[in-house]
């Protein structure tokens, strides 16, 4: 057969999708042509093609690395065009020349990078753009007399990068500035390591072979000259930091290291001065290199965890739908910033969006997903007159609503307080690097003073000497590098593995057991509600099923995935008043809904056998549905919001390390008792019923009592408990205010990365103590050659950078957070972050909102 | 007067030089980003020209090839 004519892109799979090049699923490959997995891809794939970038592909195809479906919103991004958006965003570089930076949702590979920063080449009046793949900022450059900024915007959201405005900015500045400075001290510091390690090459070589005594102290002049700059800049910040806390009454590793680094300077200085005696400089600014160097990769990989929780907040909702009143009574609509939002101001509240402000429901019945806010798992009706919170989601119909509380008078916005208020109290942990030092500290200083007094009995022209060599080599280098390298490597890995980790201080945190406790709805349960029961029989079921079928409630929803096979064709469906829907299938007509709302639509009184057990379910705090078959009871179905695969597994795990479990829910406290039967835990630590305050107190009760405390939670309700907490622990995906509390989250709603978490902090802690070890023995060998007098600056120039190695080699070793080998890496392309969180967002805020853009069906009770 | 007179100030002003240069590269935002410029590089100097797409082939086509 002649294959020769094949195009070029052939060898690719006809069951891959076109444009992300993920499978398309079984339901939608069709017979010839493109494939698409979803109706996003095709529509980017289109809209790429148009603008002949076509390109695109072929560098997908070139440099493979993480896959990822499109995202396309479709909206018209009007609130990026508000007077206020303007103010907090964008920056007038000139007239004619504006800026601002957006963080974009699924950007994910080199390819998304070449597409984004052509903009300008296809999108006229854009001057430039400069994509951070790591991070998923852009920073854009456009005229405004050309085009606006809503504009551009939908531009990127038709190529699949739905742009949202990036909020960090003002922390961002000075968080920048520190990192740069930190840049420029390692780099000097560096450079004058270099240099000096070359000149004291030199007088090694003297040692052995004799030198010129002109050349020998003009050499030893240079070394000290060159190394000033390494002990301003280098050792200045080990010194400020000591001192910071001396001042706060607290002894740091960096203060040992601040002895070692002056005593050095000191004995270099005056054996120069004086023309004899060893110097130890090359080894002083090698150490204040070593040391630098682990502090900026700890920080680099804390930044990580930081910017990802920012990322997270940036994705929180920022625009609301205003009604205003034109001047002629007209009423019209407009995308808004929240940050715009006044009280009194009336809005418009689609089925499926989050409510931005506390206020007053003035017209529209819908129900209210309260999950994030309280923990409730059950949604709850709400009408005109009631009050809605910010954070919740408006679940069924379209609502208006006038505001009373915005921002941080809202009650979201007193819980985020809290939040701080709670996390600015919390005590900070002695890091177990910092707890040796103290010791250190003083046995140094002791030997020193013994050295000192001994060696001028015996030999009174050696004792400065020894005692100076012996401050320089027990200058715990790799003791303080034990902990940075160690916590950096672990952080990197725990990243790859899904779960960031704010600082290494979390791991020492967890070291020892004490109390956890679990939220439960979204946490131990995936707060989605799930059939648990179905009373009635098959052909009922499958009316009913039918009827669901062709709602997007999301009761309607947890309906079908238990049913394969066909379903029959439901005709002339409608809402039920109260809470329901009706409908005809196979000339049956099924009311499906609330217990009150079918028991009135019908002629069954509560005494029915059916409408009773809906009675009794509803008690034990599950979500009863009954059904009527032409007027007659005849089915109940129930739902409860079912526990995660890896609950039990998880807390096994905790309970294993001898940690004592318990539920902290604001779910009603039969759910939560009923929850911690099935995971096995004691009825008395399965509290129901709490609210976000009674958690914070809850929390700080164990903490006054002494205990370690740690919190695992995913909700707004948990946050200000979560900051309290030693340890505060959120499950990605959930609210993002739990994400700025939390000192760890685990992206893609995997609880298992809470057990991971516990096992690696394990591990971390025993590298730490290996590390930690070593560098004592090195110290301790060191330390009885200097009092020895056997110490030379060659043996000191080599043991050094020896103890650093091992430490280093250590920590690079430990399998801290070993990927499991039946799943194989997390993500192998460039940008691991930014692509599950976009996921996380496409799957649980906002990425299905157009499905319920009706909510002419409702069933809930 | 041995070499090492003019050799050591050369290499220390090299040095010097050398590192004013990083610390410009840090001070201009060069090491903000490690992530993105690694992959930009590769495709720096792709062009945005493009064949038009191939159609591909419907399965019966391809059977009577």
């Amino acid at each position: 057969m002649e294959r020769g004519e094949l195009p070029k892109r052939q060898p690719r799979k006809s069951e891959l999708c076109d444009h992300c090049a993920l499978p398309v699923p079984a339901g939608l490959v069709r017979p010839r042509g493109r494939q698409f997995c979803c109706a996003a891809c095709e529509q980017v794939y289109a809209i790429i093609g148009e603008l002949g970038m076509d390109h695109y592909y072929d560098l997908r195809d070139r440099f493979p690395g993480q896959k990822q479906p499109a995202v396309h919103r479709g909206r018209d991004y009007a609130e990026f065009g508000d007077k206020t958006f303007e103010e907090l965003y964008v920056r007038e570089v000139a007239d004619d020349h504006h800026r601002t930076e957006l963080y974009l949702e699924g950007v994910h590979c080199a390819a998304c990078i070449w597409l984004v920063e052509r903009i300008p080449s296809f999108c006229d009046g854009v001057i430039g753009a400069r994509l951070d793949l790591g991070r998923s900022r852009l920073v854009i450059d456009w005229d405004p007399r050309c085009i606006s900024l809503p504009a551009i915007a939908c531009r990127l959201d038709s190529l699949g990068y739905p742009p949202h405005p990036f909020r960090g900015a003002q922390g961002e500045a000075a968080a920048q500035r520190e990192r740069r400075d930190l840049w420029i001290r390692v780099a000097i510091s560096g450079a004058v390591a270099g240099n000096v390690m070359m000149i004291s090459f030199a007088l090694y070589g003297g040692l052995f072979h004799g030198i010129d005594p002109t050349v020998h102290r003009v050499l030893r002049s240079a070394a000290l000259l060159v190394s000033i700059p390494a002990l301003v800049w280098g050792g200045g910040w080990f010194i400020r930091s000591a001192l910071r806390a001396l001042c706060n009454r607290r002894l740091h590793i960096d203060l040992p290291v601040s002895i070692g680094i002056i005593a050095g300077y000191a004995h270099g200085t005056w054996n120069v001065l004086r023309g004899e005696g060893d110097l130890y400089l090359d080894s002083v600014t090698m150490l204040i290199f070593l040391l630098l160097a682990g502090r900026l990769l700890e920080r680099g990989q804390q930044r990580r965890a930081a910017e990802a929780a920012e990322l997270l907040h940036t994705l929180a909702p920022s625009r609301a739908t205003r009604i205003d009143r034109s001047p002629d009574g007209q009423e019209f609509e407009s995308e808004v910033p929240v940050e715009a939002l006044l009280p009194g101001a009336r809005l418009r509240i689609r089925a499926g969006e989050t409510i931005p402000a506390d206020g007053v429901v003035c017209t529209g019945r819908s129900e209210l997903d309260r999950s994030l806010l309280t923990g409730e798992s059950r949604l709850v009706p709400i009408g005109q007159g009631d009050r809605v919170e910010a954070g919740c989601t408006n679940v069924s119909a379209a609502l208006e609503v006038i505001v009373e509380q915005v921002g941080e008078e809202s009650r979201i916005g007193k819980l985020l307080a809290a939040m701080e208020e709670s996390a600015r109290r919390r005590a900070p942990v002695v890091r177990l690097a910092d707890r040796i030092a103290g010791v250190f500290v003083g046995a140094v200083l002791l030997a020193a003073v013994a050295t000192a007094v001994i060696a001028a009995r015996i030999d009174p022209t050696t004792a400065i000497d020894r005692t100076l060599a012996l401050l320089i080599v027990t200058c715990p280098c790799a003791l303080a590098l034990a902990t940075p390298l160690a916590v950096s490597a672990a952080l990197g890995r725990a990243a790859r593995r899904g779960i960031l980790v704010r600082g290494g201080d979390v791991f020492e945190r967890l070291r020892t057991p004490g109390i956890v406790w679990f939220d439960k709805t979204g946490t131990l349960t995936d707060g989605q509600l799930r059939r648990a029961d179905w009373i009635g029989d098959s052909e009922l079921e499958l009316a009913v099923l039918a009827i669901e079928s062709e709602s997007h409630h999301p009761l309607a929803r947890a309906f079908l995935p238990t049913f394969v096979g066909s379903i029959p064709r439901a005709t002339s469906v409608g809402a039920l008043e109260g809470g329901g829907i009706t409908g005809t299938v196979g000339g049956n007509e099924i009311v499906i809904g609330s217990p009150r709302a079918v028991l009135a639509a019908t002629d069954a009184t509560p005494d029915h056998p059916l409408a009773r057990s809906a009675e009794a379910h509803a008690r034990e705090g599950s979500t009863p549905v009954l059904v009527a078959r032409n007027g007659v009871l005849s089915g109940l179905a129930i739902f409860i919001d079912g526990l995660r695969d890896d609950s039990l597994d998880t807390v096994r795990a905790w309970q294993n390390r001898g940690w004592q479990v318990g539920i902290l829910s604001g779910d009603d406290p039969a759910v939560a008792q009923a929850i911690g039967a099935r995971l096995g835990l004691d009825p008395e630590r399965c509290l129901g019923g709490v609210s976000p305050e009674g958690k914070l107190a809850q929390i700080e009760n164990d903490l006054a009592a002494g205990s370690k405390t740690v919190m695992i939670g995913d909700g707004v309700n948990d946050a200000a408990a979560l900051a309290a907490a030693t340890v505060g622990i959120a499950i990605g995906g959930g609210a993002e205010a739990a994400l700025r509390a939390a000192d760890a989250f685990v992206l893609d709603r995997r609880l298992a990365g809470v057990a991971e978490l516990l096992a690696g902090a394990a591990r971390v802690i025993v590298t730490i103590r290996s590390n930690l070890a070593f560098s004592l023995l090195y110290n301790a060998v060191g330390a009885s050659l200097a009092i020895g007098g056997v110490l030379s600056p060659i043996v000191a120039a080599v043991l050094m950078p020896l103890s650093s190695l091992t430490v280093v080699t250590i920590s690079w070793r430990a399998r801290t957070f070993p990927e499991p080998a039946a799943r194989g890496p997390v993500s192998s392309g460039p940008s691991t972050l930014p692509a599950h969180l976009a996921r996380a967002d496409h799957m649980s805020q906002t990425g299905h909102l157009s499905q319920a853009q009706t909510g002419e069906v409702r069933t809930c009770p | 007067m041995s070499v090492i007179y003019v050799l050591l100030p050369v290499a220390l002003l090299l040095g010097t030089i050398a590192l004013l240069a990083f610390i410009r590269a840090v001070r201009t935002g060069q090491f903000d980003d490690l992530d993105t410029p690694p992959w930009r590089m590769l495709t720096d100097d792709e062009g945005v020209e493009s064949q038009p797409r191939e159609e591909p082939t419907p399965p019966s086509q391809e059977a009577e090839l």
